[in-house]
């Protein structure tokens, strides 16, 4: 019996807004518990919400851009149930008019998932065990976070695709600006409804949720283990029970989860403190004329325009900021290909040794382009060029005033690197033997030599081209 | 409509209430004559009308995005039962 | 005159005067509460030293010549589910325990910086759910003019007080009927504005989309000045509508002339005590004299308008009050074993039996299931109740009406039969289902001797007409200007 396994995606994504979703206190990340909140966000008697409009602006134009129908008049519903890190006792979402419906995003499997909704809500707080005094401490920082929840339609057929949906999905966000979408600190979050069904059946099996996962490589694993685990159960002749399962890092394996209550009833109904949003034509069209030129739009151009590879256009449009970089050195005079190798090769190590995103470098473009023209006019050699960027790269260093602060112009002047030359020359007489013998590996141990004598900044063309004029010299 | 105990019960434990037995049944026998009094909203034919949440026309109330200070954390806590520096206190959440 | 016989506008023109000071009409108030409190039990909190120090402050700034308003210095009471800045809020529940706010109200911001003086928080019902304050936790509230009977609810603790003279003027919350019907109890006038037009930040929730603040005071001037420092757009309240705040108090004339008002058929009939109909109808004569056109006209909208309220105001009740819980603030329980029985005891032995039926009934008529049949039908309801208002709006400048289908029953009457409790809400709960401004003003006495009240309904905003008739009323009759004696209404 072969097996399919159907997966639908529940996303959950912190909008990048400054302030909460009802009220002034900011979102920023961190911070003592309970010292950006007010009475507004802790639910205390007689606070009232009021709506951050840049929270609907940016709901809207995740919409858009995954292709959704934007629903014109939308509404809150409050949705009941007790917890902890929910102050009021009620979460403030949408159910019954959600702010954007029947998306589609396209994957680079070639399929199109099928978005079911897309609604606001407010994100709740933390809780923290403390142990020594054995209670949990709630931590309202977090409540009334915006959050966008993203439903998908169960149409992912495999680990592979749902991997993909989220990359796509994680840069439309980022381009977009509505999030950074970082699944390590909390502002992307997934939970995996995943059942299995005789491969050709139509019907959908019982599925389970899949929630605490933490990084794309859970969520692959994870599917893995959940779709083998149902599978093994059915093939046995077990029933599969609906129920939320905890997905463990450690064990790599889910486990069902405490049920808390037989079946929550949250008894949604409209909330009567906020009234209804209404998105007009004009402000729907603003907003569209607002969406940037998205990650795959510029990969088809780069390609287009520039004739740059499929993998290196992958590569730079990978963060929004560094393909911003790339455009602005481009648009600095810096020749397409060169501009792509030093941000795919120098800027994204650099990125990585640092643990930094594109967007907080603080190396502009304008210094790329320069060092870029430096070594394109024979000024410094590739291999310089690189030293002086490690050096200026951190604080945007001007790279002229380094080059000139260390001596390091190249040296293309044939008088000092003739010099140069007989130098090794006379240093070296069984080198030139053995290269008169026939061992080439002798001319490259000569230009060493010769590079060494010039500290490295010599023109490795005129280098090249005075060692073999001289070598036909001495014959 | 009748309301069992069972039903009490139900609502009961969404509401995070837990009546004595003798009070239940009263609520049972209460509730259900309020509601039985309520069924005269069905002799109104609403076929056609929205549900009215919000009674006047009003829409698209916003403010603007920008930060304003927080609350000082002792006031927040101040009143809470149980004394902490840092937090509301309650007992092991269940996972 | 005695100062507590004096209206809040004649105190404040005394004080403005430099005839009595803000000290000394504090001090007097604190006197007559100390005197009262002990028999009608008006208050929760009484603020001594802290009145004494606010009025002191109020007479410095007015010797500095500055100009607050017209009731700047006057003493005034705030319902308990008010919140006050570092000044215990209870809601009259045993739930909030201590609970003391750490900001004001919009409305409390509002009423202090105009020289208003804080004297206490007055009793209620608990979360204002009832009609007849008598299920707060402090004790029940008894009506002034006879101490065997309640003053109404769930505002009946600043009706008593305005009725006791023990201050001046105080302010209530009506979700449906709260302010207006204990009003007409304690033979004072409230007002009820229109939804929207009194921010409610602050107001700790009964049932959000129904509740407004407003006025309780001898005179509909009095009422008017007050709305004149409280209404207002609040960017702190999402639903409060863009209204400016001020001038009604100035476009008071008295002039009804051309002012068409009808009477509704429907709250006339069955169930209503024929001493308060007289009493309503003669009130509708007095302003016939003054230049009215009055006519009755049919509203048989009228038998939806408790149901609609009941499950609309439970279903709202039930979600705003989940937020007590032991946690955050108030009273915890003990003894509990885990979190949901934290929860579950804080609960049960912190709310009383009205506010735990509502809750039932609210989380019933919200649960799957259900929500289409009760609720969804409610806001339908609703949207029928709105219309019928609306047109006879298109006819009529004001409604005239009963406040109550009696004067105030005797303690311990009204409560083992809630069903009972709820249907003498009648006329008054349509207005906060359709967020309609109402006004209630004393009109007449029963045989016992017990206030009766009379309703002006105006059209949304038309604060202006309502209280325009309510004044041109007290300049013809003088039922405002009666005082309870010693309780013991004959």
């Amino acid at each position: 019996m072969t097996w399919e396994t159907v997966i639908g995606l529940e996303t959950h994504v912190e909008l990048a807004t400054r302030t909460k979703i009802f009220c002034a206190c900011t979102t920023e990340f961190g911070g003592a518990p309970n010292t950006h909140c007010c009475p507004v966000c802790t639910g205390m008697p007689g606070a009232l919400p009021v709506m951050n409009e840049k929270v609907l602006e940016f709901a809207v134009k995740a919409g858009l851009a995954l292709h959704c129908e934007i629903t014109r008049y939308s509404k809150f519903d409050r949705k009941n149930y007790f917890y902890p890190d929910l102050p009021k006792a009620y979460q403030v979402s949408q159910l019954y008019l959600p702010i954007a419906r029947n998306g589609a995003v396209p994957i680079k499997t070639g399929k199109t998932i099928r978005i079911h909704e897309l609604h606001m809500e407010e994100d709740a707080g933390k809780l923290v065990h403390d142990p020594w005094i054995d209670q949990t401490r709630a931590d309202y920082n977090r409540c009334g976070v915006p959050l966008i929840e993203i439903v998908t339609e169960p149409d992912f057929r495999s680990g592979e695709e749902v991997i993909a949906y989220l990359e796509k999905l994680r840069s439309t966000l980022q381009y977009l600006g509505v999030s950074d979408c970082k699944m390590q600190e909390g502002s992307l979050r997934c939970d995996v409804n995943l059942s299995v069904r005789p491969a050709g059946s139509q019907e959908l099996g019982t599925r389970t949720e899949m929630k605490n996962l933490n990084s794309f490589k859970a969520i692959a694993r994870a599917i893995a283990y959940e779709a083998r685990r149902q599978i093994e159960c059915m093939e046995e002749g077990k029933r599969i029970i609906q129920e939320t399962r905890r997905w463990d890092e450690n064990k790599d394996a889910t486990f069902a989860m405490r049920s808390k209550e037989n079946a929550q009833d949250y008894r949604y109904f409209p909330e009567p403190d906020i009234p209804p949003m209404e998105v007009t034509e004009d402000y729907l069209e603003r907003l569209k004329a607002e969406l940037p030129e998205l990650a795959e739009e510029k990969m088809a151009r780069y390609q287009r325009e520039w004739s740059l590879p499929a993998y290196d256009t992958e590569m730079i449009t990978g963060q929004k900021a560094l393909a911003d970089f790339f455009e602005e050195t481009v648009a600095l005079g810096a020749p397409p290909k060169q501009a792509a190798n030093w941000i795919m090769g120098e800027v994204l190590r650099q990125l990585s040794a640092g643990g930094m995103e594109a967007k907080d470098m603080a190396f502009t473009p304008r210094t790329l382009a320069r060092l870029i023209a430096l070594v394109q006019t024979g000024r410094l050699n590739r291999n310089t060029a690189v030293k002086v960027f490690d050096a200026v790269f951190a604080s945007d260093g001007d790279a002229d005033a380094y080059v000139k602060e260390h001596g390091l112009e190249q040296v293309s002047d044939s008088g000092l690197v003739a010099a140069a030359v007989e130098k090794v020359f006379s240093a070296n007489p069984k080198s030139i033997e053995d290269y008169r013998a026939g061992k080439e590996k002798a001319f490259g141990f000569l230009v060493g030599q010769v590079m060494r004598e010039l500290r490295g900044q010599a023109s490795p063309q005129v280098v090249n081209q005075i060692i073999r004029e001289r070598l036909e010299q001495v014959k | 409509m009748k309301i069992t105990e069972e039903m009490v019960d139900t609502i009961s434990a969404l509401s995070r209430l837990k009546l004595p037995e003798e009070e239940k049944v009263r609520m049972a026998g209460e509730l259900e004559r309020i509601l039985e009094y309520v069924e005269v909203l069905n002799t109104l034919d609403t076929a056609a009308v929205e549900p009215m949440s919000h009674v006047f026309p009003v829409k698209n109330v916003f403010r603007a995005d920008v930060v304003e200070p927080s609350a000082d954390r002792r006031d927040l806590l101040r009143n809470a039962p149980i004394p902490d520096e840092e937090a509301f206190l309650v007992p092991k959440t269940v996972e | 005159m005695e100062l507590h016989a004096l209206t809040a506008l004649q105190l404040g023109e005394k004080i403005r005067a430099g005839e009595v000071s803000p000290v000394e009409a504090a001090q007097a108030a604190l006197d007559r509460v100390r005197q009262e409190q002990g028999r009608n039990n008006a208050f929760i909190t009484v603020l001594g030293d802290a009145a004494l120090s606010e009025a002191l402050e109020t007479e410095k700034q007015l010797r500095a010549g500055a100009r607050l308003s017209p009731l700047a210095g006057v003493p005034m009471g705030l319902k308990d589910n008010i919140c006050t800045k570092g000044i215990k809020t209870s809601c009259a529940s045993k739930i909030l325990g201590d609970f003391a706010p750490p900001y004001d109200a919009t409305l409390v911001q509002r009423l202090r910086a105009a020289g208003g003086v804080l004297l206490g928080k007055l009793n209620m019902d608990e979360f204002a759910m009832g009609s007849t304050s008598e299920t707060s936790f402090y004790g029940p509230v008894r009506n002034p003019w006879d101490l065997t009977r309640v003053p109404g609810g769930s505002s009946g603790g600043a009706a008593a007080a305005v009725a006791a003279g023990e201050c001046w003027y105080a302010v209530g919350s009506d979700t449906g009927g709260s302010i207006r019907q204990p009003a007409a109890y304690c033979g004072v006038t409230g007002m009820k504005p229109t939804y929207g037009t009194v921010s409610r930040y602050g107001l700790v929730a009964y049932a959000s989309s129904l509740d407004q603040m407003g006025p309780i005071a001898r005179t509909a001037a009095d009422c008017a000045a007050v709305l004149d420092l409280i209404m207002g757009r609040d960017r702190r309240d999402g639903t409060s509508l863009e209204v400016e705040s001020g001038g009604l108090l100035a476009g008071l004339t008295g002039d009804v002339r051309g002012m068409k008002i009808g009477l509704p058929a429907d709250c006339f009939g069955e169930g209503l005590e024929p001493e308060v109909r007289a009493c309503v109808l003669a009130a509708a004569d007095v302003l016939r004299a003054r230049g009215a056109q009055v006519e009755e006209f049919a509203l048989p909208i009228m038998r939806y308008v408790v149901p609609a309220y009941y499950m609309i105001a439970a279903a709202e009740a039930s979600s705003n009050l989940s937020r007590f819980d032991g946690v955050k603030y108030g009273w915890r329980a003990e003894g509990y074993e885990d979190l949901t029985d934290l929860y579950s005891k804080t609960r049960t032995e912190g709310f009383g039996s009205e506010v735990k039926r509502r809750i039932l009934l609210g989380a019933f008529v919200l649960s799957a299931g259900y929500y289409d049949a009760y609720y969804k039908k409610a806001l339908q309801v609703k949207a029928v109740i709105k219309r019928a208002y609306d047109e006879a709006f298109e006819k009529y400048d004001l409604l005239l009406t009963p406040v109550a289908p009696s004067t105030a029953p005797r303690l311990g009457e009204s409560l083992d039969d809630p069903l009972k409790m709820y249907l003498s809400d009648i006329y008054t709960v349509p207005l906060n289902l359709a967020g309609l401004p109402g006004l209630s003003m004393p009109c007449g006495f029963d045989g016992g001797g017990m206030p009766i009240g009379a309703q002006l309904i105006g059209p949304a905003l038309g604060e202006a007409k309502v209280l325009g008739a309510a004044h041109a009323f007290q300049l013809d009759t003088d039922y405002h200007t009666k005082m309870p004696k010693g309780g013991d209404a004959q």
